[in-house]
C-alpha cells in the first residue's frame, strides 16, 4: 500500500515508454526495406500499377488479420477464417448466379449474394462461439472443426469446381481503379480497418477485449460477461471473412472453391508480426494491417521476380517462426 | 467510486444485519464443500472469516460475490433473498470483492483496470457507442486514490510492470472504491510488506467508518484480531465458532480452527 510512488526514470527516451509505437516504426522500417529490395531487384516494382496491384491482393490477407486481430487478443485463435471466407464466397456467388439467370440486375444480385455470404460468416462465427463459450472447446479445436465442416461443405456445393456466370460487371466493380490506386476493396478493407480500429483501441468493446485475453478470470470478476463477448469476437471474424469472400469473387469475377485455402496462415503471420502476442492481451489493428502489408509485399514480389509460388507458404511459415521468436526474446528482456 | 462520495443513502445504520446467510451449501459433484453454513453480516462491522485450508472460506465468499450460486440454503442482502449466477449481480448489488491471486489484467494500466467493467464513456452519440472517457477516468481515480491515501504509480502505467505489492494496492484500492454496501478481501495481506499492511488496516477503518461492511479472510491471526469486531471460525465447510474480537484470545481462536476431533476428520473422509 504504502509502495512508493514508482514513475517512470527520467532518463528514459520517449519511445521506450511507448513500445506499442516503437514496435510499429520498426515494422515501417522492415516494409520499406523489404519494398526496397524488390525494387531493386525488379525496377518499376514501386510504379502506381504494381502498389495498387499489391493493396488490392493484400485486401483478403488484411481482412482476415483484423478479425484474427480481435480474437489473438482474447488470448483465443480462429483458423476456421480462410475456411469461412471460401465458404460465404462460393454460396454468396451461388446465389448471384441464381439471381442472375432469374433476371436480377447485377447490383441487386450483388447485394443480396453479399448478405447470403454475411450470413455464413454470422452462422460459423456463432457456431465457433457456442463451442468455445458453451461446450468449453479450445479455440484451436472448435475453429479447427470448423475449417473441416466449412472446407467440405465447399467443395460438396461446387464439387471442385469454379461457380461461373456471374454478371461481368460484378468483376468491373472489383477491379475498377480510381484516384490512382484505390479500388472497392482497397476502400472497404480501409473503413472497416477503421471501425474495427476505432471500436477495438478507443471503445469500451476494445478494452473487454484486451481484459478477457490479458486474465479472464479478473474479467469475470469485474463483472464482464466474458461468454456474451467473446461470442461478438467470434461472430464479428466470421463476419469479416465473410467481407473478405465477397471482396475476393468480386476480384476475380468466378467464385473459386480453392478460395481462403491457407489463408488462416496469412492471417496469423500478419497478425503475429504486428506485435500481437499468442498468450492474448496484446495488438493493435496497425500493427496487424503493417504485418499484412509486409506479407502481401512478399508474396507480390516473389510473383514478381518469378519464383516458383509453392516457395511462398514456406517463407511465410519461417516469418511467422520469426516473428514469435523476436517477440519472445523482447519477453523475456521485459 | 464513491467511497466519501454522498451516494450512501441506501446504506443501512451501523450495527444492524446487512447480509444473512441461512443453511448455505454447497455441494461440487459429490463433494459437499459447504454444509448448513449460518451467520449474519452486520453494517459497519469488520468481520473475520477463519479457518484451514479447505475449511470452505473461499466457497463462502464465491458465492456471496456471484462467482456460482449456492445449491441450497438462502443469502439475504437488506432482506431480500438472492441467488447470483454472475459477479455482475453481486457488484450492482453493492458488493465489491478482492479475490485471492485473481490479480488485475496485466496488459491494461492502472485505470483502466480500476475501471475494469464499469468503463466511464463519452457523453452523447460516442458514449452509447461505447466510447471510453479515458481522461474522466484518470481524473477520478486519482481523486478517488488520492482520498484514500493510497498511494500508486503514474496511473497510466501498465500493471504488467508493476510489484506485487503494487498489484494488490490497486486491486483494493479499486474494491474500496467501489464498495457501497459489502467489502470481501480473501487473504489481502498475501504479497504485502509490513508498512504496506498497516496501511491496509487503516484503509478497512476507513471504510467501516463509512458504514461499509467488510468481512476479512486472512491465515494471519494477528491480523484478524486487529481489525475485527467479530470472527467467524470455519472448520470442514461447516460453522464451528464466533467470537466477539473484544472478549476472546487468539488462542482460543486457534484451539477452534485446528479442533476438528479425528472423528470428525474421518467422518469428512468418508
Amino acid at each position: 500500500m504504502a509502495t512508493p510512488a514508482t514513475t517512470v526514470p527520467a532518463n528514459d527516451s520517449w519511445l521506450s515508454r511507448r513500445p506499442l509505437i516503437k514496435q510499429q516504426l520498426l515494422l515501417v522500417v522492415a516494409l520499406a526495406v523489404i519494398v526496397g529490395i524488390f525494387d531493386v531487384l525488379n525496377p518499376g516494382f514501386l510504379g502506381t500499377d504494381n502498389i495498387s496491384s499489391i493493396l488490392q491482393d493484400s485486401t483478403e490477407t488484411i481482412l482476415l488479420a483484423f478479425a484474427e486481430t480481435l480474437v489473438i487478443i482474447t488470448g483465443g485463435i480462429d483458423i476456421s477464417v480462410g475456411a469461412t471466407l471460401g465458404l460465404s464466397g462460393i454460396i454468396g456467388s451461388i446465389v448471384l448466379v441464381a439471381l442472375g439467370q432469374a433476371g436480377f440486375g447485377a447490383l441487386p444480385s450483388l447485394l443480396v449474394g453479399t448478405l447470403a455470404a454475411l450470413a455464413v460468416g454470422f452462422v460459423t462465427g456463432l457456431c465457433n462461439a457456442l463451442m468455445i463459450t458453451r461446450a468449453r472447446v479450445t479455440p484451436f479445436i472448435a475453429t479447427l472443426a470448423m475449417l473441416g465442416i466449412a472446407t467440405g461443405l465447399t467443395f460438396v456445393l461446387t464439387n471442385g469446381v469454379d461457380i461461373s456466370g456471374l454478371a461481368p460487371q460484378i468483376a468491373t466493380w472489383g477491379n475498377h481503379v480510381f484516384l490512382g490506386v484505390l479500388t472497392l476493396p482497397i476502400v472497404v478493407t480501409a473503413i472497416l480497418g477503421i471501425g474495427v480500429g476505432l471500436f477495438l483501441h478507443r471503445a469500451r468493446f476494445g478494452r473487454w477485449t484486451f481484459a478477457i485475453g490479458s486474465n479472464a478470470r479478473a474479467a469475470r470478476g469485474a463483472g464482464i460477461p466474458v461468454a456474451r463477448h467473446l461470442t461478438k469476437i467470434y461472430v464479428i471474424a466470421g463476419l469479416l471473412s465473410a467481407v473478405a469472400g465477397v471482396l475476393v469473387f468480386m476480384r476475380l469475377g468466378t467464385g473459386s472453391p480453392l478460395e481462403g485455402a491457407n489463408d488462416e496462415l496469412n492471417a496469423i503471420a500478419a497478425v503475429v508480426i504486428g506485435g500481437a502476442s499468442l498468450f492474448g492481451g496484446t495488438g493493435t489493428i496497425i500493427g496487424t494491417l503493417l504485418g499484412a502489408l509486409i506479407i502481401g509485399t512478399i508474396v507480390n514480389g516473389l510473383i514478381v521476380a518469378g519464383i516458383q509460388p509453392y516457395w511462398q507458404t514456406v517463407i511465410i511459415g519461417v516469418i511467422i517462426a520469426i516473428a514469435v521468436m523476436v517477440q519472445e526474446r523482447g519477453r523475456a528482456r521485459d | 467510486m464513491n467511497l466519501t462520495a454522498a451516494t450512501n443513502t441506501d446504506r443501512k445504520p451501523a450495527g444492524e444485519t446487512l447480509l444473512s446467510l441461512r443453511n448455505v451449501t454447497r455441494s461440487f459433484g459429490s463433494v459437499t464443500a459447504l454444509q448448513d453454513v449460518t451467520f449474519d453480516v452486520r453494517a459497519g462491522e469488520v468481520l473475520g472469516l477463519v479457518g484451514d485450508n479447505g475449511a470452505g472460506k473461499s466457497t463462502i465468499i464465491k458465492i456471496i460475490s456471484g462467482m456460482f450460486p449456492q445449491t441450497s440454503g438462502e443469502v439475504i442482502l437488506e432482506g431480500k433473498p438472492r441467488h447470483w449466477s454472475a459477479p455482475q449481480q453481486a457488484l450492482s448489488a453493492g458488493i465489491e470483492t478482492v479475490y485471492q491471486d485473481v490479480g488485475l489484467a496485466s496488459t491494461l494500466s492502472i485505470t483502466a483496470n480500476i475501471f475494469l467493467g464499469r468503463e466511464l464513456v463519452k457523453p452523447g452519440l460516442l458514449g452509447r457507442m461505447g466510447f471510453l472517457d479515458n481522461s474522466a477516468m484518470t481524473k477520478v481515480a486519482r481523486e478517488d486514490t488520492a482520498k484514500t491515501g493510497i498511494r500508486l504509480p503514474h496511473l497510466e502505467t501498465t500493471v504488467g510492470n508493476l510489484s506485487g505489492g503494487q498489484r494488490q494496492a490497486i486491486t483494493i484500492a479499486r474494491s474500496m472504491s467501489w464498495a457501497r454496501k459489502l467489502l470481501i478481501l480473501d487473504e489481502p495481506t498475501n504479497h504485502l510488506g509490513v508498512h504496506e499492511v498497516e496501511e491496509l488496516l487503516r484503509l478497512i477503518r476507513h471504510v467501516r467508518d463509512e458504514g461499509v461492511a467488510v468481512i476479512l479472510i486472512s491465515h494471519t491471526l494477528a491480523h484478524v484480531m486487529a481489525i475485527t469486531d467479530r470472527i467467524i471460525v470455519m472448520r470442514l465447510g461447516q460453522v464451528v465458532a464466533e467470537h466477539s474480537t473484544r472478549e476472546t484470545t487468539t488462542s482460543a481462536v486457534v484451539n477452534d480452527i485446528v479442533g476438528a476431533t479425528e472423528a470428525e476428520i474421518a467422518r469428512s473422509v468418508n
